[in-house]
């Protein structure tokens, strides 16, 4: 690893990998290192002895599980939106190709106690418990005004411009009762607590619009997952940085980021030093370079069956918005099972997780937990939700964010379009790559 | 070997390929992606840089009762360093796993991807092993002498070997691997055995034609990658991206020839 590099970049998490792609494709000398031996970082999936290694000091798996190769836990709770930037990116790089895609079967809200679906169709939509017959009429017409609004046809605007009127004066502008209010909010924009209320729509109305893409491409639900678990993802783009050249490294340790005048120069592990004029890592490798925004509790579940009252789906989003549970903060499930390859027959896994607001986290996802049925085993992680304290210009060392307690990738693309920016100090703008077929041509041609 | 075929008949030509995943792997320098070029375009380059942007190529290999399409996957260098991904190797239906028959390090480092492939992938998966850079070795048939240093790195050696490769006619190259010790070694684990030649094609056909032949097809057309093509697979929800995003990215060009098969 004694060589000049352009970029080394530390951690293999989803950002990490996808900047790596996409700098190797434009010809950077990349070094990519990890300390772990494996690929992913947080946004890793887990076989049962990393799990365990992981969670319980390396305690042998029980036998019972089953087999070391048939797990593949997820750290995060995340889905692809099926109309968001994360598959935009897979697309354009191709790396789809390596790569199968499921739909996650439902979403699901929590409502006065019971767990209502979220409706995928319009028969589904007519027949949801979720609002009464005029509430529906009314939220009919919230829709349609979301739907037609053009930002340049003042026509369509009902007087109420989204880049002012906060998102609060519209739902009262259509006269939407309290719970119908929260499930717009909270199971279609996706927030996770109410401050957006008080800001301008425009937020607002681009994450129903997702919303309703995704759930528009491939119907069920608006989410994608990789089978074998969204540790793939960062594989998929490693090995797009390998193609073009990129360097991995695995359980690799660093020791030291080197510096001269303010700027990086290398990195060092043991006596070798990776030579480099800029570096990128996740948090974990520059503790002293970022602060803390929040803690999130993650609690991975493994079950025996489908959790009660979501129709067997064999995976699911269910949200539990933060009113109905008197928090400030949405408690959301996610769950997959082995028809996704991530666990031994039969068995499901749940990620019950929420942005930690006391001292007593492990109390505040009770409710969740409830939702679940029985547990056969369960791993908790309460994880400090990090960010870089300074953009990185002065010493070119760049860090990415800690995947936050949303839902989807939306943030992380937005996180790797910034990073991409500042480091190479042009915006994103994602080439459509050749084909295999094309590539080969190509290669067969010269 | 790689000039089109049909001598199979339009019974075969007209045939739906069978796709299956094949991964290369062995130690680096071994000559995985020489391999791959020498079967996909008939070509080899000494002293190339590993082909940037290409590390998934297609071949069709036809036989007399199907046409199975090589969706080939080399390591893209990720094993230099012990850091093949896992995704790599998943799934695949068969693996050539390739050491160098002048480096005994080689054959040990193909023996531990034997155990790591019978550990974590398919069970049915069909793996050759392959002896290559036997033209370094013409007239040799087993080990003269060992000096018993084996670097390990990897590299260093085949970069030698390789200056003096022009006129290897008479430049004699010791042979660290018996053919007889790694053919008990195939035999008894169970793996197909070939010795190869990347840079003149000796063997290299008859690897991915005897693969053809042993793979299980009804386990393939049951088993999940069939589902590729096709937008919503209705009864399991599999998507294709690429085929939503733009409806005529896979499957539109005809791949030229395939093997002698
Ligand atoms: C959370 C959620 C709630 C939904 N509720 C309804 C619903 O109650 N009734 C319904 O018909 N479809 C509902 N839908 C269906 C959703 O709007 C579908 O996307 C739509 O039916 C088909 O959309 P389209 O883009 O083809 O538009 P179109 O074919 O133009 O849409 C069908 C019509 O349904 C209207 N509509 C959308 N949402 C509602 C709603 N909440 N209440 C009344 N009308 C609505 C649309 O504005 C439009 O007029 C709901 C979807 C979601 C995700
Ligand atoms: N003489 C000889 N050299 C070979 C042969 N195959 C590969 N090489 C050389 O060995 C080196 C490594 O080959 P490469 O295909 O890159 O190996 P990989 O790292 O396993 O993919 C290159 O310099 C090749 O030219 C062969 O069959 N005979
Ligand atoms: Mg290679």
């Amino acid at each position: 690893m004694d060589e000049q590099y352009d970029v080394v970049v530390m951690g293999t998490g989803l950002t990490e990998c996808i900047l790596s792609g996409l700098l190797s494709i434009e010809g950077k000398k990349v070094l990519h290192m990890d300390r772990n031996d494996y690929y992913g970082g947080e946004s890793a999936s887990l076989n049962l002895t990393q799990l365990f290694k992981k969670f319980r000091d390396g305690d042998a798996p029980a036998a019972a599980l089953g087999k070391d190769r048939d797990y593949n836990v997820d750290l995060i709770p995340k889905f692809m939106m099926a109309n968001g930037e994360l598959v935009k990116i897979l697309t354009h790089t191709d790396v789809t190709r390596y790569l199968e895609f499921k739909q996650i079967a439902g979403s699901y809200v929590y409502r006065d106690g019971v767990i209502a679906k979220v409706p995928a169709t319009e028969m589904e939509a007519v027949r949801s418990p979720l609002m009464g017959l005029f509430e529906k009429r009314r939220a009919k017409k919230f829709f349609e005004f979301v739907q037609n609004y053009k930002a340049d046809d003042p026509a369509t605007h009902s007087g109420m411009d989204i880049n002012t009127t906060p998102m609060d004066n519209i739902y009262k502008h259509f006269g939407l009762e309290a719970g119908t209010i929260d499930f717009i909010g909270h199971a279609l924009a996706l927030h996770l607590e109410d401050s957006y209320l008080n800001r301008p729509a425009k937020e607002t109305f681009d994450r129903i619009t997702l919303y309703m893409s995704s759930m528009a491409r491939w119907g069920k639900s608006p989410y994608l997952y990789p089978l074998y678990g969204l540790g793939e993802l960062p594989q998929g783009f490693a090995r797009l940085s390998a193609i073009y050249g990129g360097t991995y490294m695995l359980d690799k340790k660093v020791d030291e980021i080197v510096y001269e005048n303010g700027k990086v120069v290398g990195v060092r592990s043991g006596d070798e030093i990776a030579k480099c004029s800029q570096v990128i890592c996740d948090p974990s490798y520059a503790p002293e370079k970022v602060h803390t925004t929040d803690r999130v509790i993650r609690a991975i579940c493994l079950l025996k069956g489908p959790i009660p009252n979501t129709d067997n789906v064999d995976s699911f989003q269910l949200i539990i918005p933060q009113n109905q549970v008197k928090r400030k903060n949405d408690i959301y499930i996610a769950g997959v099972s082995a028809s996704h390859n991530v666990c031994e027959k039969n068995h499901y896994l749940a990620i019950v997780s929420t942005v930690v607001e006391t001292a007593n986290p492990q109390e505040e996802i009770q409710a969740g937990l409830a939702l679940l049925g029985p547990i056969v085993d369960k791993f908790v992680q309460v994880v400090d939700i990090s960010e870089p304290i300074k953009d990185g210009k002065d010493d070119q060392v760049f860090i990415s964010k800690s995947y936050d307690a949303t839902s989807h990738f939306e943030t992380v693309c937005d996180d790797v379009k910034d990073l991409y920016k500042r480091i190479t100090g042009n915006d994103l703008v994602l080439k459509q790559r050749l084909t295999q077929e094309e590539e080969q041509k190509e290669m067969a041609d010269h | 070997m790689s000039q089109a075929n049909d001598a199979a008949g339009p019974a075969a030509s007209n045939m739906k390929p069978v796709q299956v995943k094949l991964v290369l792997l062995g130690e680096a320098a071994v000559g995985k992606s020489s391999l791959v070029l020498r079967f996909v375009n008939d070509e080899f380059q000494l002293n190339k840089e590993p082909t940037i942007g290409a590390a998934f190529l297609t071949q069709k290999c036809r036989l007399e009762d199907k046409v199975i399409k090589f969706e080939i996957w080399d390591t893209a260098g990720q094993e230099r360093f012990h850091s093949l991904a896992p995704m790599y190797y998943r799934n695949a239906q068969a693996a050539v796993i390739v050491y160098d028959v002048t480096k005994a390090s080689s054959l040990e480092k193909a023996k531990s991807w034997v155990k790591e492939l019978q550990r974590q992938a398919n069970p049915n998966i069909v793996i050759a092993l392959t002896g290559n850079k036997v033209d370094l070795v013409a007239n040799r048939k087993s080990r003269t002498h060992n000096d018993g240093e084996v670097d390990e790195d990897g590299e260093q050696d085949a970069q030698e070997i390789d200056e003096d490769e022009e006129d290897d006619e008479d430049y004699a190259i010791t042979r660290q691997v018996p053919t007889e010790e790694a053919s008990a070694y195939a035999q008894e684990s169970g793996l197909l055995f070939f010795e190869t030649s990347a840079k003149n094609g000796q063997g290299v056909a008859e690897v991915f034609t005897e693969i053809a032949k042993k793979i299980p097809l009804e386990h393939i057309l049951s088993s999940s990658r069939g589902a590729r093509a096709g937008g919503v697979n209705g009864s399991n929800g599999r998507v294709d991206l690429q085929n939503g995003a733009n409806g005529q990215r896979l499957g539109g060009q005809q791949e030229k020839g395939g093997c002698a098969c």
